[in-house]
């Protein structure tokens, strides 16, 4: 659905006389199929929303290609802009208008007819449960409500592939919550959804497949769940009294399936393995096979911020 | 076809707009009413005018033109607001005609401004002043090409600076020589040889200087013809400048 490859831009920017040029993006190679969530996920400054915006026709890339929907970017933005949806990080209605108004009038701008953007702006209105305050001016909305007309207003002309820049940015938790599940909706609508994170827990709940950006590069691409795998298996932490730890840590230091073992001061272990499921049991078996008093046993999945942190030598929390 | 249609679109909007809010319309035209009220009265004497309504055929057309430039130059700061909530952005990935995003917009303010001068227009009337109706709408012709192309370089510089910081002090640099090369005020014909000589440079002089001669029922006055083409060629080039800067890809 969205192929890109090489797809670079560089701003000019002054600092007293010098001029520098800062490579916002530099390459960027993705993938997206139809019908996925698609994340982009990376620190403030990564080059998401640069990236974002070229596909979205709003500036043009100094190089590289890309097919969205079919259309080419760089020759034929104006097909591009007919089959794509974008979902502005900043917002993109007016204090003074009205819900209705702004959907019918966004329908109208993507060539629909008077009658039929009025049935499609109803529609939507009940769809994201704001038919209530459909004739209010957006002024009166809240924040949650807001970004739920935002999102509309974006896919109102029925788009194969809708951008969402950071759609649950400054939400408050329920909101957030309210807003994956409308973002799931899209998806089984049928549309491909593109969006923009800098939160790891919601890359990791919501994408089917996310890229990871940092300084303008791709540095890792893949389903949440194979990317944690992929870089540091899972860590089995189990509690012991501080006299059997000495003994367990000889007892497993020399399994084959232990990458790695750190002791914890207060007792106990953490087993680094590659797949928690499976060495549980062994691990289980050793220690009840060596007598020794095993007070818990807890699996640790890899977080996103670890995969990032081995990527890039940063966790995203600090950048 | 289709730019008729995006630019109606966005005209109606923005119509709409104003209109809920009209108290605009009469803030805008508050300034130039005070003129007419409390600056005029001094003419007729000052300019040694025969009859009230003399001096006021010498400033009502003047009053008007500076009405359409200013009105028209200070509209950019309503985009820069436009530009903050999103809404040009929203417009710019859908496949609008991007100079319909301008001539929309313009158009309202064309109309905005023609609301006002007919407000001024039927005030003077109060004090005497006589025009001929057909001279009257070619001078509102007149006025509508200078507030179409003003407000077009005002969108288009408001795009480029994006701030109403940086705005207000250039529109305001622009708008002071042009006002007082242009004989709004009092007519050039007072003015030291030096001065005339600038001020024929200047676009809007000859723009007023025609606009006098229609309300004084002088229709055949070169200046008109002269006024009105510079003006046609100044709007033209205004809004295709403009517009694309609405097409151009902002950051």
């Amino acid at each position: 659905m969205i192929e890109t490859r090489g797809l670079r831009k560089s701003f000019r920017s002054r600092a007293g006389r010098e001029t520098k040029t800062v490579e916002a993006v530099r390459g960027v190679d993705l993938d997206v199929t139809a019908g996925e969530i698609f994340g982009f996920l990376g620190p403030n400054g990564a080059g998401k929303t640069t990236t974002l915006r070229m596909l979205a026709t709003l500036i043009e890339p100094d190089g590289g290609q890309a097919t969205i929907a079919g259309a080419d970017l760089l020759k034929d933005p104006g097909e591009v802009r007919r089959r794509i949806g974008y979902v502005a990080q900043g917002g993109s209605t007016w204090d003074e208008s009205t819900a209705r108004e702004e959907l019918v009038l966004q329908a109208r701008l993507y060539g629909i007819g008077k009658a039929e953007a009025q049935r499609r702006a109803a529609r939507a209105l009940a769809a994201f449960q704001l038919t209530e305050f459909a004739d209010r001016k957006c002024k009166t909305y809240s924040g949650g409500q807001r970004r739920r007309v935002e999102i509309a207003l974006g896919i109102i002309h029925e788009p194969k592939i809708v951008f969402l820049d950071e759609p649950t940015t400054g939400l408050d938790p329920q909101s957030r919550a309210h807003m994956w599940d409308e973002i799931r909706r899209l998806r089984t609508d049928g549309m491909t959804v593109f969006i923009t994170t800098h939160y790891l827990d919601e890359a990791d709940a919501l994408c089917d497949r996310i890229a990871i950006m940092d300084h303008g590069e791709v540095v890792a691409e893949g389903t949440p769940t194979d990317l944690k795998r992929e870089i540091s298996g899972d860590v089995v932490q189990v509690g012991l009294d501080l006299a059997a730890t000495g003994e367990a840590e000889k007892l497993l230091d020399g399994e084959e399936y232990v990458n790695r073992l750190e002791v914890l001061e207060e007792g106990g272990l953490r087993l680094f393995v590659d797949e928690g499921a499976t060495a549980i049991p062994r691990i289980l078996r050793r220690i009840d096979g060596a007598g020794l008093d095993l007070k818990s046993i807890e699996l640790h999945r890899p977080s996103l911020d670890d995969v990032f942190l081995t990527k890039t030598g940063r966790s995203l929390r600090e950048s | 076809m289709k730019l008729a249609r995006d630019t109606w679109l966005i005209f109606q909007r923005q119509l709409h707009l104003l209109l809920r809010n009209p108290v605009w319309v009469f803030v805008g035209v508050f300034q130039p009413v005070m003129y007419l009220l409390l600056f005029a009265p001094l003419l007729k004497p000052a300019l040694n005018a025969p009859t009230q309504a003399e001096a006021y055929k010498i400033f009502v057309p003047g009053l008007l033109v500076l009405l359409a430039i200013f009105g028209g130059l200070f509209q950019g700061f309503g985009l820069i607001a436009e530009l903050r909530a999103g809404v040009i952005e929203r417009s710019r990935v859908t496949p609008v005609s991007r100079l319909a995003l301008l001539l929309g917009r313009s158009l309202r303010d064309v109309v905005s401004l023609l609301a006002q001068a007919v407000i001024i227009t039927l005030l003077a009337l109060l004090f005497d002043l006589r025009v001929f109706i057909g001279d009257l709408l070619l001078a509102y012709l007149m006025l509508a090409l200078i507030a179409l192309m003003t407000s077009a370089v005002s969108y288009g510089v408001a795009l480029k600076v994006k701030s109403e910081d940086a705005l207000a002090p250039l529109m305001n640099t622009v708008a002071q020589p042009v006002l007082l090369l242009s004989g709004i005020l009092l007519p050039l014909a007072f003015a030291p040889g030096w001065l005339q000589g600038v001020a024929k440079w200047n676009p809007f002089s000859w723009a007023v200087d025609g606009t006098r001669a229609l309300f004084n029922g002088d229709i055949s006055n070169d200046r008109v013809w002269q006024g009105l083409t510079i003006i046609t060629v100044l709007a033209a080039a205004g809004v295709y400048w403009a517009a694309r800067q609405f097409a151009r890809s902002v950051r």
